[in-house]
């Protein structure tokens, strides 16, 4: 019998680290239902990490980082472009390449203000309704998410 | 052919039985029609029979490939997208298909309902090949399985060692959401050192290759940063976030295991629509052939009796002049 395959078969290597720091850092950024981003070269990206936002430009240190709901951004010249994450997980390694997953984004564009501003309000009241533990967890997160959203949308 | 034998018989056997049994078997192959004895033309009867089912066949299998190959383009679509998915843990964490753990755990991955070639027997042989592999006297092996068939051809001789069965999981269609409700069921249910997925991982419509994911428990991990080897870099990361490295570490794993499963089911998926199409094509092609013999064998059999007839109707009027 043959054995089976091993899912690094199936992936392209990954660039060994380069002696010299490149001028550009080289993200992936997926999702479950798409690669939103594959091996693009750009310039910084601004990840929403649980302790802060976080810059990494190349050459950044390896890190492998806890994502927030939050706003991440991908400098590429002068052109910003902003997603909303949901959470998920960021690896940097030593080879300037950024891998980003997350369960959830949307472009901030596509955000809108109104529903936001409804959530957060629904949410809210939840938190204060809530009688168990397990209830007043999940509003909390809801509400978490919704402030995130909100200041998003304002900053 | 095999219908005038069984009538032979049943004529020869006629003192014997009461009529009444015979004319029952005959009547659920043929349609009830009695043939007078001594009747002398060929009955095409059965072969025609035989030709309306072979063509209803035919049809259904037609029809459940058509089925097959929308749900396919469908489903083909959001295999390959969720492809970008693992690669960065394998990136980070590396491939660890030969990790000697205690407790594994091999999820196998099939389909529940049938009709799609040998995918599911093959996930269910490599599942088996992996627990001799890893099997010993200090050792734990389990199995999780994923999906109606897989379970079927486990249960009967390791019955035992099944830890959780899951099926109907297509019932609607996959997402990340439903996927990592099950993968949080797995974890919150079995205890492991290592986790083997396996499963189909869709290549072509005529081609699939058994694949093996592992994902290691948050201690192994540790471990095995710490001996080096493949994981020796992750030592070299730092760690954003959370209250501990261990915190992270379960986190990761966690987030890895319902990655990589969301692929796999996704992928497998996609190779049970292909294996079922290229199946369905090769029986709708099967049904198709058949009816050219059965159509031979009909054409055939109806020309000797015309033949027959003809020549009794001949030699009986030149019988007449003669």
């Amino acid at each position: 019998m043959e054995p089976p395959k091993t899912p690094s078969s199936f992936m392209s290597p990954r660039p060994p680290t380069p002696s010299t720091i490149p001028s550009k850092i080289t993200v992936n950024f997926v999702l479950p239902y798409a690669s939103e981003l594959a091996t693009k070269e750009v310039d910084m990206v601004i990840i929403p990490a649980t302790t802060g936002q976080m810059g990494v430009l190349p050459g950044h240190v390896p890190t492998i980082a806890e994502l927030k709901p939050g706003i991440l951004s991908v400098h590429e010249g002068n052109d910003v472009t902003k997603y909303f994450l949901s959470s998920g997980f960021a690896f940097i390694h030593a080879n300037s390449v950024a891998d980003i997953i997350a369960v959830e984004a949307v472009p901030v564009d596509r955000i809108d203000q109104n529903s936001v501003q409804k959530g957060l309000a629904e949410f809210t009241q939840k938190v204060n309704s809530a009688s168990t533990d397990l209830e007043k967890a999940e509003a909390q997160i809801g509400v978490d998410v919704h402030s995130a959203l909100n200041s998003a949308l304002s900053g | 052919m095999a219908m005038a034998a069984l009538r032979r018989e049943g004529r020869r056997f006629a003192p014997l039985l009461s009529p009444r049994p015979i004319a029952a078997v005959r009547s659920s192959l043929v349609s009830e029609e009695d043939i007078p004895f001594g009747a002398r033309s060929i009955s095409t009867q059965v072969v025609r029979n035989r030709m309306k089912s072979v063509k209803n066949i035919q049809k259904i299998t037609k029809a459940m490939k058509m089925v097959a190959a929308s749900k396919l383009r469908a489903i083909q679509i959001r295999a390959e997208n969720s492809r970008g998915l693992w690669q960065p843990f394998t990136a980070l964490l590396g491939d660890t298909p030969s990790v000697d753990v205690k407790k594994n755990v091999i999820v196998t991955v099939s389909s529940d309902k049938g009709l799609c070639g040998g995918i599911n027997s093959t996930s269910v042989k490599i599942s088996k090949a992996l627990y001799k592999l890893n099997s010993g006297p200090d050792k734990e092996t389990k199995y999780v399985v994923l999906g109606e068939k897989a379970k079927a051809q486990l249960v009967r001789d390791s019955k035992k060692n099944i830890e959780l069965t899951i099926s109907e999981l297509q019932k609607n269609p996959l997402n990340y959401t439903q996927v990592s409700v099950l993968a949080d069921d797995i974890l919150k249910n079995v205890e492991f050192d290592a986790l083997r997925i396996i499963f189909n991982k869709f290549h072509s419509v005529v081609s699939f290759l058994p694949t093996m994911s592992t994902v290691l428990s948050p201690e192994i991990v540790e471990r095995e940063a710490e001996a080096g080897g493949k994981l020796g870099e992750l030592d070299s990361y730092e760690i954003e976030g959370g209250e501990t490295k261990a915190e992270i570490l379960q986190n990761l794993a966690e987030f890895q295991f319902s990655c990589v499963l969301f692929n796999a089911v996704l992928e497998n998926a996609c190779s049970e629509q292909g294996a079922r199409m290229s199946a369905m094509d090769s029986s709708s092609r099967n049904a198709g052939d058949m009816l050219d013999r059965l159509t031979l064998t009909y054409n055939r059999t109806r020309q000797a009796s015309i033949t027959t007839e003809l020549i009794e109707i001949i030699s009986g009027a030149s019988a007449l002049e003669g």
